[in-house]
């Protein structure tokens, strides 16, 4: 039982009080930023958060369907200008643009969630094997991982599209094309992320001190590295949400899409676009175009806001002058026999040491 | 004691205060000081005291979200200019480091730049300051080197960092802060990172400094002994501020303040562990020797493979030592005489290539992971540096609360929480602090925490693989005292392992000294210090400063005697 029970016991272990929710990954560093970085975070989660709230309320949002061509007062026509009833005007196939981009974030969404579940149990999986047990199986990852790296990864979800979906584009079809292909040219960055940070922290005392207990290697992967391994997580999770949506969108844009009846996506509408924006009609380029920036711009912003917070050499702090000096000395080492404060003083308070 | 005006530095209510995620935090408090020319002063005070932060701000060399209150007022060595470190601009600074100020770092190995020749790191200091020719400046390395102590000069000018020993290193660092002959040497902690009788190499090199370059020293240490070698005036801080400020042998002999007291108290001495060593071997049963020992090796041999066409590293060589139940074998050496590789190899963390090392009756040569694993619930292990020892996301309760579960004697922490409450109680720790993580206890806390995890299946069988190093001395102190008290009442078998003769003299039954992987010395405290037969025991013994100026300045001579006779 010792050594399968962590996983039954990390789920229902709650943080304690203290922790509690202002420990958590985003929340933590949106309250410990300030100035221009603050501004970027807020910035990129307000964008992100729109892109979600979007995704998640698109039959409501949207005021027609994805697929709808006619009403009740019959066809909607093609590239007809932005008016009351098409706000955002008409594409050249007849569909309603504001509805499609707004049902476009629909899937962007899924294939981001589905891409980066399969890539990050696979990655972490493989790395935390590969960096923990090292040797052969080691060395033949990094390769294979380095060549996967060094494959042109447009090129690389273009073979996989076809592979997988064989030219078909049901909706469930074209989502798992994409988001297998992003998939596999992702693994690769979890894996060296956590294979880089397993490694490090294979040496620290810690794990030895398990090792010497007599700690299985299971348990010493799941209990002591793992949770420690995946400090860096969030960033390449939100780096990688944006690469999702551009290598859709690439697809798309080249015709690996999904068809216009399966579902609505932003590569496709741009590339049936093209024709249009000679012809002056910029209304069925410009906001699945913005919509794509505008996303990935949200998911970048938060990625490098987390990543600069994230080292205390490029995060800015306030300002010591402003305020009183507070009380606090810095006591690293700590206790002490009995100083001039005594030693109750030091002993009880020991959480200050930093 | 020398008039605040004609100082080479004089520091005037100085107060230093950082920025940080906590919020601010006051590092320095009103401090004042001033150092006379060609005298070495040393800031004594424990990790967090500000004794750093006092020393840099000497030279401005304090991050960015530091905010300097007061005044630092610098002389130059001929007294022609003075300046305010505080308010000068950036460049300004730039003309002031190195020419009126420089600085020797801990560490000799991060201090250098590995892809520059020594000579022309030894130069960059001359070119910032004035106008010398290649040969010039050649020529001034070549001469600072001689004078530090560095043979061949002429040669050993062009090469790089990583072909010096540290020792060396060191010396090539305090040759780049003298080769501008500044008016004050800042030398944080430069011995720290150094084995004991490079130590003693280093603090007679930094006399010299003072006495034929007539530099005034700064010298920031938490070693007592290295004091009562080296300074002429002491100041000691503690919390941010200046509690006592005097010459060397006033404070040594007479301390007013009542926390320099408790600090000179917790040093270690030597001969302070014979009486209690002996009081133990008087109550052990007669047929104790003759009784199977927990651990026995014999011709031990540990080899690290060397790569790629490097020979292999043999870190242990021909190592024989017993360890009979409820004995303390205290094991000693410098960095690199194979002391760690023993300790780890006796926990099964390091392969042995050679001979024979039987641990608890399990050989441990070639032994299987699984044929061993039972016996790991054997033998507690403390390491080195408690910040690291413990996963950062477990709470204490739950990291000591590990070797039950793993061994099944609780099924999870909670269940363990009796035990573990009873094992924070033995090495004199509050209850509550099993619930608080690892980051929220001091150096000293955890390392008890640490104690406390070892000793959680009662085991026969102690490692502490240099327990004490990492914390302050009166840290330290505390620590070894529960030590101590703990093996008595528990009469379980330890290895103890540190590079301070001191320390291991205050807790070891027998004492083995290593040197470059081979035991040359074996027994008793009394003999092993007492009356050591090997040339390596006796420069060892010889270089330990020991806190008292009087008693220091004879151990000098006799070192300087054996050194001159080696």
């Amino acid at each position: 039982m010792a050594t399968v029970a962590p996983a039954a016991e990390e789920t229902p272990r709650t943080a304690p009080a203290r922790r509690g929710w202002r420990r958590l990954p985003v929340v933590h560093q949106l309250r410990q930023s300030v100035g221009l970085q603050r501004g970027m975070l807020v910035a990129g989660l307000v964008l992100t958060a729109v892109f979600l709230l979007t995704a998640l309320l698109a039959p409501v949002l949207a005021p027609y369907g994805y697929d709808q061509l006619r009403d009740a007062d019959g066809a909607f026509g093609a590239q007809q200008p932005p008016s009351a009833e098409h706000w955002l005007g008409t594409t050249v196939g007849g569909y309603d643009v504001l509805s499609r981009v707004i049902y476009g974030s629909r899937t962007a969404l899924m294939v981001i969630v589905v891409a980066i579940v399969l890539s990050l149990f696979a990655g972490v999986l493989l790395g935390l094997v590969s960096g923990y047990f090292g040797g052969w199986l080691d060395r033949v990852l990094v390769v294979v991982c380095d060549a996967v790296y060094a494959f042109p990864s447009l090129l690389l979800a273009i073979v996989m599209a076809i592979v997988i979906s064989g030219g078909q584009s049901s909706m469930w079809g074209g989502i798992l094309a994409a988001a297998i292909s992003i998939t596999v040219v992702f693994i690769p960055q979890y894996f060296r992320v956590i294979r880089a940070e397993t490694v490090r922290i294979k040496g620290e005392a810690y794990v030895e001190s398990a090792r010497v207990v007599g700690a299985g290697h299971w348990r010493i992967m799941t209990r002591h590295v793992l949770r420690n391994a995946t400090r860096t997580l969030p960033l390449i999770l939100t780096l990688n949400a944006s690469e999702a949506i551009l290598t859709l969108a690439g697809l798309g844009f080249l015709g690996f899409g999904i068809e216009p009846t399966a579902a609505a996506e932003w590569g496709f509408d741009l590339n049936k676009s093209l024709s249009d924006v000679t012809s002056g009609i910029w209304w069925t380029s410009i906001f699945p175009g913005s919509a794509i920036v505008l996303v990935v711009l949200g998911l970048t912003l938060v990625g490098e806001s987390l990543n600069d917070l994230a080292d205390p050499r490029l995060r800015s702090r306030r300002s010591a002058d402003t305020g009183d000096v507070g009380e606090t000395s810095v006591v690293p080492g700590g206790s002490l026999g009995a100083g001039p404060a005594g030693l109750a003083g030091i002993e009880g308070t020991g959480g200050n040491a930093l | 004691m020398t008039t605040a005006r004609d100082g080479v530095v004089d520091i005037e209510n100085l107060s230093v205060s950082f920025a940080t995620d906590a919020g601010t935090i006051a590092a320095v408090r009103d401090v004042s000081l001033s150092v006379a020319a060609g005298e070495v002063l040393a800031v004594v005070g424990e990790s967090g005291s500000g004794k750093t932060v006092t020393a840099r701000s000497i030279l401005g060399l304090l991050p960015e979200t530091a905010v300097t209150r007061g005044a630092v007022v610098l002389r130059s060595k001929d007294g022609t200019a003075q300046h305010d470190v505080v308010t000068l601009s950036r460049r300004q600074l730039g003309d002031v480091r190195g020419r009126d100020a420089a600085m020797v770092f801990q560490e000799p190995s991060t201090a250098l730049n590995p892809v520059y020749p020594v000579g022309w790191q030894i130069a960059e200091g001359l070119r910032a300051h004035g106008q010398y020719s290649r040969k010039e400046a050649r020529a001034k390395a070549i001469d600072v080197l001689r004078r530090v102590g560095i043979p061949d000069p002429e040669e050993r000018v062009d090469h790089y960092p990583h072909q010096f020993s540290g020792g060396q290193k060191q010396r090539i660092v305090i040759a780049q802060a003298l080769v501008l002959d500044p008016g004050v040497i800042i030398a944080d902690e430069p011995t720290t990172a150094l084995d004991v009788t490079v130590q003693a190499e280093i603090l007679d090199l930094l006399r010299r400094c003072r006495d034929e370059f007539g530099a005034a020293i700064v010298l920031i240490t938490h070693n007592m002994g290295v004091v009562a070698d080296l300074a002429d005036r002491v100041a000691v801080m503690y919390q941010g501020r200046i509690v006592e400020q005097a010459d060397v042998r006033t404070l040594f002999s007479a301390p007013r303040d009542e926390y320099t007291r408790q600090l000179l108290g917790s040093v270690p001495r030597l001969g302070e562990g014979r009486a209690r060593a002996r009081e133990r071997a008087s109550i052990r049963r007669p047929d104790w020797a003759a009784s199977a020992p927990v651990v026995e090796a014999r011709d031990l041999r540990i080899v690290y493979p060397g790569r790629l066409r490097k020979p292999d590293f043999v870190a242990v060589d021909g190592v024989s030592f017993a360890i009979r139940p409820g004995e303390v074998l205290g094991l000693v050496g410098e960095s690199g005489s194979g002391k760690t590789t023993i300790g780890r190899a006796i926990a099964g963390l390091t392969r042995v290539t050679d001979g024979s090392l039987s641990v608890l009756g399990t050989e441990m040569r070639g032994v299987k992971e699984k044929a061993f694993r039972p016996v790991r619930s054997r033998i507690g292990f403390v390491f080195q540096d408690p910040a690291s020892s413990f996963n950062p996301l477990l709470t204490i309760a739950e990291a000591v609360a590990e070797p039950l579960v793993v061994n099944g004697r609780a099924d999870d922490p909670r269940a363990a929480r009796g035990r573990v409450d009873e094992l924070l109680e033995a090495v004199q720790l509050p209850k509550a602090f099993g619930d608080r993580f690892p980051h929220e206890l001091s150096g000293g806390q955890r390392q008890r925490a640490s104690l406390a995890r070892a000793l959680a299946l009662d085991p026969e069988l102690l490692i502490a693989d240099e327990p004490t190093s990492a914390l302050d001395v009166s840290v330290q102190a505390r620590v070894l005292e529960l030590f101590a008290e703990l093996q008595r009442e528990l009469g379980f078998a330890c290895l103890f392992i540190s590079h301070d003769l001191a320390v291991v003299d205050l807790l070891a039954d027998r004492i083995a000294v290593l040197y470059r992987g081979r035991l040359v010395e074996e027994g008793t405290g009394a003999e092993v210090l007492g009356a050591p037969q090997h040339a390596y025991t006796q420069r060892l013994l010889a270089s330990l400063p020991v806190p008292d100026p009087d008693e220091q300045a004879r151990r000098r001579a006799l070192w300087q005697q054996l050194r001159d006779e080696a």
